[in-house]
């Protein structure tokens, strides 16, 4: 009881220090085996990229399956900028980093540019301007075609042009800079920089994705989502005939081990605050509006494509540092580990922990990985039951408790803070109170 | 706070507030509006009636650009509207109600009123996500003029319920509550007796010539029981099968034979004569 009273930061730090600190004395004391403590650090890293598809299917109600893709674009893209500083494949050891922050910063000059520009509005100006020697048809046409050709021009020469200088830059100075440093400290730098990165480029992936898909609903949006974790892993699958060390379908090897639970604890603790005040704040209620209610958002004045591609990415840049945290735990990646089936684990997690609920979907994380591997101690020739045990419990809690474990119940310091009710004498009031009696409270 | 204060004429002057002509809607080969043309002015209280599938909906949706109009052009303050989003229409002042209800019903009744502040809100993603300053005192403010909202429709003490853990009625006053905190000039209520018995649909009346007077509202109100129009709006519009068929008083209205052979059939009309 006494616990409640705290204020919430303070319950939510001694909470992460307990947890992080108990769990790092418990595995440096060798009280569980190296492959318990990887199967912990597997179950925190779902659980932020769970945390990414609660976002999307529990609080924006995007029913999205492509969430593997996303966790693989932040798996690869750290992968590459680790490998190229620690084992080198690329020639420079920033190569990597240069290659992926040069992709990203030139997405996001280009996206601001053609927004700032407002092609679409040149374009209406222009086809009215043309209506006048021109028939409305060839105005229209030749004003779309102006303005494409303008868009790709501001792309290329926007997009390309800054994503050249900041690969140059990159190249030139982060090798000095960070070489200065001890080597360990500059890996840890690396990797900082490169779970940034893969969350950042699976973030503006999923934009660009969510661009065209997301004024699509419900079983539509889950084809079309599906449709694009098909491509990804397609392209994985082929990606050595692009970068000759991602190996394709032979798999990515020698990825520095660099994931530590400092790091994975470090990052879900950060991850789940961030996504708590995110959803607590006006924008989480703007995106949760949207959710419940589209067009009775859109009349609050609410732009609900923009809050639905907003979460999407958001969701997608959790998968991303999820995928960047997995592949420097094992070190290896491959494509099988990509495909749209592997998009149905955070599912189960979201859906049997409890469908928009934090704390739910964490436990969902945790319960999933525990489940899978725990199995493992049936005897050798059952082991393989393990895939028809999982899905039996996941049927039974869909059977006997459809909202999942939590409900959209959370715990602790993740529940909707409390807000003082205002005072005032007519805090009695029946709800079937007439305007009349409204009227006579308001003078 | 309200809009009103920035607006200057004073209900009264013959100001035009809303200004539709010519719209016309297609559904495929349908032809659900057509040719229908309004004049509204500042403070007015306005109804447009007609029978069930009369079109009258679809001009409120047409009117706050959640469908694309086929023809027509729709002006609010002097400013061309047609075919822009819904919410920078809601923005600019228009505010609605549905006639089957759409609060949000997994947010609590003070979320569901704070939404309509977003547009207006003083801190940012940024902010929200570090807890700044600014977030604490953009939140306090939101929620102290949510609250005041809720109070004057006497629903502050429910502000921790679930929209949807709320009875009829107390939803429909949600649902007003949470248009007028989009803090418009002209509300829209679409058919908001549905569903009432005749002491709410009294109480109701009530309440709209109380917000009207209390927001400086104009108030164009979509109703298809005659009873409730004929008793609250100043002047109405009727239409059937998507055209305007007869506009005057109440009293005008009532007599009109075109008006009744719409509601009960031609049948009646040779009664009535």
């Amino acid at each position: 009881m006494k616990i409640r009273s705290l204020p919430t930061w303070l319950t939510a730090t001694l909470f992460f220090l307990v947890v992080g600190v108990g769990f790092q004395i418990i595995s440096s004391h060798g009280w569980l085996s190296g492959y318990w403590q990887q199967v912990i650090m597997l179950g925190t890293l779902m659980a932020i990229s769970a945390l990414g598809l609660n976002l999307k299917y529990g609080y924006a109600g995007l029913f999205a399956l492509g969430h593997a893709a996303f966790y693989g674009i932040g798996a690869y893209s750290s992968a590459l900028i680790t490998k190229d500083w620690i084992v080198g494949w690329s020639g420079n050891p920033a190569g990597g980093l240069a290659g992926v922050l040069a992709i990203e910063v030139g997405f996001i000059l280009a996206v601001v540019a053609i927004s700032y520009f407002k092609i679409g509005h040149l374009r209406n100006l222009m086809r009215d301007k043309l209506s006048r020697w021109l028939t409305p048809f060839e105005a229209s046409v030749l004003a779309t075609v102006a303005m494409l050709l303008a868009g790709g021009l501001t792309i290329v020469v926007v997009g390309g042009g800054s994503g050249w200088l900041v690969r140059q830059g990159v190249l030139a100075l982060v090798p000095p800079v960070l070489g200065a440093l001890p080597i360990a400290m500059s890996q840890q730098v690396i990797f900082l920089l490169a779970l940034l990165s893969g969350a950042v480029l699976a973030g503006l992936v999923g934009f660009l994705v969510g661009l065209p898909l997301l004024s699509l609903t419900y079983d539509y949006l889950c084809i079309a989502t599906l449709g694009f974790g098909i491509i990804t892993y397609v392209f994985f699958n082929n990606a050595d005939k692009l970068i000759p060390t991602m190996k394709g379908a032979r798999g990515m090897v020698n990825i520095p081990n660099l994931t530590t639970w400092p790091w994975v604890f470090a990052c879900a603790a950060v991850a789940l605050v961030v996504m708590r005040n995110f959803i607590y704040s006006s924008t989480g209620r703007a995106i949760l509006s949207v959710r419940d209610d589209p067009i009775a958002a859109e009349t609050m004045g609410i732009n609900a494509f923009k809050f639905k591609t907003l979460a999407y990415a958001l969701g997608c840049a959790y998968a991303g540092l999820a995928g960047a945290l997995y592949a420097h735990l094992y070190s290896f990646l491959h494509p099988s580990n990509f495909t749209w089936l592997k998009s149905v684990d955070p599912f189960v997690m979201v859906v049997f922990g409890g469908v928009g609920s934090m704390t739910g979907t964490v436990l969902g994380a945790y319960t999933f990985e525990l489940l899978l591997e725990g199995l493992r101690v049936l005897p050798a020739e059952f082991i393989d039951w393990r895939y028809v045990i999982y899905p039996l419990i996941v049927l039974a809690v869909m059977l006997f408790r459809p909202q999942g474990l939590m409900g959209n119940k959370e715990w602790g310091f993740l529940k909707l803070p409390k807000i003082a009710k205002k005072e005032h004498g007519q805090g009695e009031a029946s709800a079937g109170m007439s305007k009349a009696e409204a009227q006579a409270s308001e003078n | 706070m309200a809009q009103s204060d920035i607006h200057g004429p004073d209900p009264g002057t013959d100001s035009t507030v809303l200004k539709i002509g010519g719209l016309t809607k297609f559904f495929g080969g349908l032809r659900a509006v057509h040719n229908f043309d309004v004049e509204i002015k500042r403070g007015e209280l306005v109804g447009l009636i007609g029978p069930n599938g009369a079109g009258k909906t679809t001009i409120f949706n047409m009117v706050t650009g959640i469908y694309p109009v086929s023809a027509g052009s729709i002006a609010y303050n002097g400013q061309e509207i047609t075919d822009r989003p819904a919410h920078e229409i809601t923005q600019l002042g228009i505010g609605r109600t549905f006639q089957k209800i759409r609060i949000f019903p997994n947010l609590t009744v003070l979320d569901n009123v704070r939404v309509a502040y977003h547009p207006h809100a003083r801190y940012n993603l940024f902010d929200g996500v570090l807890r700044s300053r600014r977030f604490g005192q953009g939140e306090r403010e939101m929620t102290e003029r949510a609250q005041e909202f809720l109070a004057v429709f006497g629903m502050e003490h429910l502000q921790d319920t679930l929209a949807s853990n709320l009875p009829y009625g107390a939803q429909r006053r949600l649902e007003i509550a949470r248009a007028l905190a989009t803090e418009p000039d002209l509300l829209l209520l679409d058919e908001p007796a549905a569903g009432m018995n005749p002491r709410e649909v009294v109480e109701l009346m009530e309440l709209i010539h109380f917000i009207r007077d209390r927001f400086d509202l104009t108030i164009f109100l979509i109703e298809h029981q005659m009873r409730v129009v004929m008793g609250i709006c100043e002047w109405i519009t009727v239409i059937d099968f998507g055209e305007i068929i007869a506009r005057g008083t109440s009293k005008e209205i009532q007599n009109d034979p075109k008006v009744i052979e719409a509601y009960l059939g031609s049948q009646a009309t040779r009664m009535v004569a």
